[in-house]
């Protein structure tokens, strides 16, 4: 029999695990990544020749990221590692790869989707000006590159990123002029049933809170971004804010790093034509699954957090859940004890997303209530002002017919950073739930591809 | 008792909208159903080309009826449709120079229609267009003709057309037509019907379902475009561009818009799916488009697209539609199956069936498009 042709997109936790399970089934799997290093976004390894430790990288992950790096590095030569590959299609049962100016399509009868998240990013006015970052942006030229965003930086938004980023700047020396949660203190308190589910990740994050705070930064939660201040010719100078009492306050910084929480990467899944469903608690569309992580299309499975936000801990578990049941779908002998326990891993980690989720809620009411002079696609320029003129000339009331007549989520980002935000300033509008506003249809290439692929010359 | 009208119009296209737009000018009124949303497949996901040179000469004065629409179409429309009179140039490549003389042939031909092309080779044509790569041999410039924006071209027809007191549902698949005595009565899947004496079917790649119904089964084909664009670049390329060349693969063609992405289409068409409203570009098909992109204009190739996209469109055997009056059917008219080319003469198209239905006839020759040309016997 010819061996079974398993690709698994994404080196990070979950395309690691899964690699590691194919491999000790006895499998070549493909390995494509779009990073220069396995490792993915969580668990980055710096460049060649920078030398910082475990511990000052990853903190208080540090074990996890060395196991995760060191069990790709013993599979790495038992694998078809293909780096600073991107997949930019994917059709009739083929993966098709751009790397350079090379490009390739790839059969599977296994397709692993360890794809990831990108940050959720609520627009706010300003937020277009050159000092202006997502959070795992502000991480990744910490973590990389050992350098911070600016010289006094304002953290902004929601969410257990908030406070690891604001503490992995304190920790490296950076100013940090505030941390500003537009989450309330309440809704901690709600959430903390589902967040003592995994107790040792909410001691790391009550800690990682402590820190902030003993270095003297000042933290608001409750708050509600007004704009961040700045010019187009020199970039953000400042932050304005209401504070949970109410009062506006400003705060001088020359750079914010802002987000809430995370989202799925799901464009691959859904070029891979996978059902989706409206997830009602993040309130978003997410790729069906069942319990192991096969999608609706058959041979397709997904794993980490591109099929759900559940954490780094949680792909692990997924991403081996998921090659198991493509192991098992091959016909490979698969051991149900193993199946069993990793379902139940997952399944305490989605009670502590749940909690996640409570406790640092997803502001949906200040997209409606952007002012209309405030960008709201960065890539095309499109304020929200323009997106409600075009609602009220046209009656478009769905996302892709907004997308068709107003270009927001029509850049080269295709609405993976302002589509939450369209969808729920549209629901808004038109008084309508956000899921009737559905879903920006997803089309290659998942990101830029140059002209002159393929050039032979 | 649902909507009596005048007229019923079968299809939400760029055909459905402008042909209400012109009823209700003639004062006719109009109901307009549309299975999805206004200007979805063929109209709104087509390349956008304002394009008289290259249709056949017969087609060439409906072509400048719609050019005129164009023109005016900001005050008739109330509505800004991106249209652009910058020109269209049509080049033939080296290995093929016999298409200079069919270039030369074509231009005199066209000029007796109204249609002035100023054929360009050598310096003259690299001086004007720079862009092109050593491949070129000689291209046919229209001044006149230019590009606008297909997502925006329908749906201003359709809102146009509404304000002036047409009828519009959308959301309306219309699973059954027939004639009962004097009207036609149509039958929604929801169960909607909707009567009127006079039926235009402008359903595009669905039209054979309908004139099946009628006894006038067509070999319609549907298939897809290719499409592409990239991310914006300063304003340069005025004028829309093609190639002349009887290669599907090689028939590609670009044009930029104000706002700077260029988009790309062309070369192999994709497979598409009427049922399921779909379209899906094959990753093949693109890099095929994009390989003959780098071949008509090198330095193109420093750009990256950042999307593609498809639609669904209907073909008929000889490229030509299927256009007025049934042959079975008193009161029943044709506007479908436009192949691929019928952005540009669109509005002509809806204002010469609008011009059918009220006054019985037009000046545009309509025999190439006789639904009876594909009747058995």
């Amino acid at each position: 029999m010819a061996e079974q042709r398993i690709i698994i997109v994404g080196a990070g936790p979950a395309g690691t695990r899964a690699a590691q399970a194919c491999v000790a089934a006895g499998l070549q799997p493909i390995v494509l990544d779009e990073g220069r290093h396995a490792g993915g976004q969580i668990y980055r390894r710096q460049p060649d020749n920078f030398t910082r430790p475990y511990t000052k990288l990853y903190g208080t992950e540090a074990d996890r990221a060395q196991a995760v790096h060191d069990a790709f590095d013993a599979i790495r030569d038992r694998i078809d590692y293909r780096p600073e590959t991107l997949v930019w299609n994917i059709a009739d049962r083929h993966v098709w790869t751009a790397s350079g100016t090379g490009q390739t399509a790839l059969p599977f009868d296994a397709l692993l989707l360890c794809t990831g998240a990108t940050d959720r990013l609520m627009p706010v006015k300003g937020w277009q000006y050159a000092g202006s970052y997502s959070l795992g942006g502000a991480q990744v030229a910490l973590k990389s590159q050992a350098v911070s965003i600016g010289h006094r930086v304002v953290f902004m938004g929601s969410g257990p990123l908030l406070y690891l980023v604001a503490s992995q700047y304190v920790e490296a020396g950076a100013a940090v002029a505030a941390v500003l949660d537009t989450s309330p203190f309440s809704a901690r308190v709600k959430a903390l049933p589902d967040l003592l589910a995994v107790p040792s990740i909410l001691w790391n994050g009550v800690k990682l809170t402590q820190a902030i705070k003993r270095a003297g930064v000042p933290v608001h939660l409750g708050v509600t971004p007004v704009e961040i201040l700045g010019d187009p010719d020199t970039g953000v100078n400042g932050v304005r804010f209401r504070d949970s009492g109410g009062k506006e306050q400003s705060i001088a910084c020359d750079a914010v790093a802002m987000g809430h929480h995370l989202r799925p990467e799901t464009q691959l899944a859904d070029l891979a034509r996978c059902a989706f469903a409206f997830d009602s608690h993040t309130r978003q569309w997410l790729p069906e699954r069942d319990g192991d992580g096969r999608a609706s299309v058959a041979g397709v499975y997904l794993a980490g957090d591109g099929a759900r936000i559940l954490g780094a801990r949680s792909a692990e578990a997924s991403g081996t859940l998921a090659a198991l049941a493509a192991l098992a779908d091959l016909g490979l002998p698969v051991d149900k004890g193993v199946t069993a326990s990793l379902r139940g891993e997952v399944a305490t980690y989605a009670k502590f997303a749940r909690g996640l989720a409570t406790a640092f809620p997803w502001p949906s009411a200040q997209a409606a209530a952007l002012p209309d002079d405030a960008v709201l696609c960065r890539c095309e320029g499109v304020s929200a002002g323009d997106l409600r003129a075009v609602m009220r000339e046209t009656g478009a009331q769905e996302a892709n017919r907004a997308k068709a007549f107003s270009r927001v989520g029509m850049g080269r980002c295709q609405g993976r950073y302002c589509g939450l935000a369209a969808a729920e300033l549209i629901a808004a509008e038109a008084g309508i739930p956000v899921d009737q506003v559905g879903r920006l249809r997803g089309q290659a290439p998942v990101k830029p591809i140059n002209i002159g692929i393929g050039d032979e010359k | 008792m649902n909507g009596a009208s005048d007229v019923i119009i079968v299809g939400g296209g760029l055909m459905g909208s402008s042909a209400a737009l012109f009823l209700r000018g003639h004062g006719i009124s109009v109901t307009l159903l549309e299975t999805d949303l206004i200007g979805r497949q063929a109209s709104g996901t087509n390349f956008g080309n304002v394009r008289r040179q290259g249709r056949p000469i017969h087609q060439l004065p409906l072509a400048n009826r719609a050019s005129a629409i164009w023109r005016r179409s900001r005050e008739l429309l109330g509505a800004d449709v991106e249209y652009l009179q910058s020109g269209h140039i049509r080049v033939c490549y080296r290995e093929r120079p016999e298409l200079v003389g069919s270039m030369e042939d074509y231009a005199a031909k066209a000029r007796l229609e109204g249609l002035d092309l100023e054929l360009l080779s050598g310096n003259a044509l690299r001086d004007k267009f720079p862009f092109f790569g050593p491949d070129v041999l000689a291209g046919s410039y229209s001044a006149m003709d230019g590009h606008a924006n297909p997502r925006l071209a329908a749906p201003a027809f359709a809102r146009a057309a509404q304000k002036l007191g047409a009828i519009i549902h959308e959301n309306t698949k219309i699973v059954d037509a027939q004639k009962v005595g004097e009207d036609f009565i149509v039958t929604a899947a929801n169960g909607r019907t909707f009567r009127a004496p006079i039926l235009l079917i402008t359903a595009g790649a669905w039209g054979n379902a309908l004139s099946s119904q009628f006894g006038e089964p067509v070999p319609i084909v549907s298939r897809g475009p290719n499409m592409s664009v990239t991310e914006p670049v300063p304003y340069a390329i005025l004028p829309a561009v093609g190639v002349m060349t009887p290669i599907e693969e090689e028939t590609v063609y670009f044009r930029q818009v104000a706002r700077g992405n260029i988009v790309l289409g062309g070369s192999t068409r994709g497979p598409s799916f009427p049922d399921q409203y779909r379209a899906y570009v094959e990753p093949q098909n693109t890099l095929t488009q994009l390989q003959q992109i780098r071949r008509l204009a090198p330095a193109l190739g420093k750009l990256n697209i950042i999307r593609v996209w498809s639609g669904i469109e209907g073909y008929m055997p000889d490229s030509q539609p299927v256009m007025g009056p049934s042959a079975t059917t008193s009161g029943l008219y044709y506007a479908f199956g436009f192949s691929g080319s019928g952005f540009q003469i669109g509005p002509g198209v809806g204002e010469t069936m609008a011009e059918i239905i009220a006054t019985g006839g037009t000046d545009i020759p309509m025999e190439p498009y006789r639904i009876g040309r594909f009747a058995k016997g």
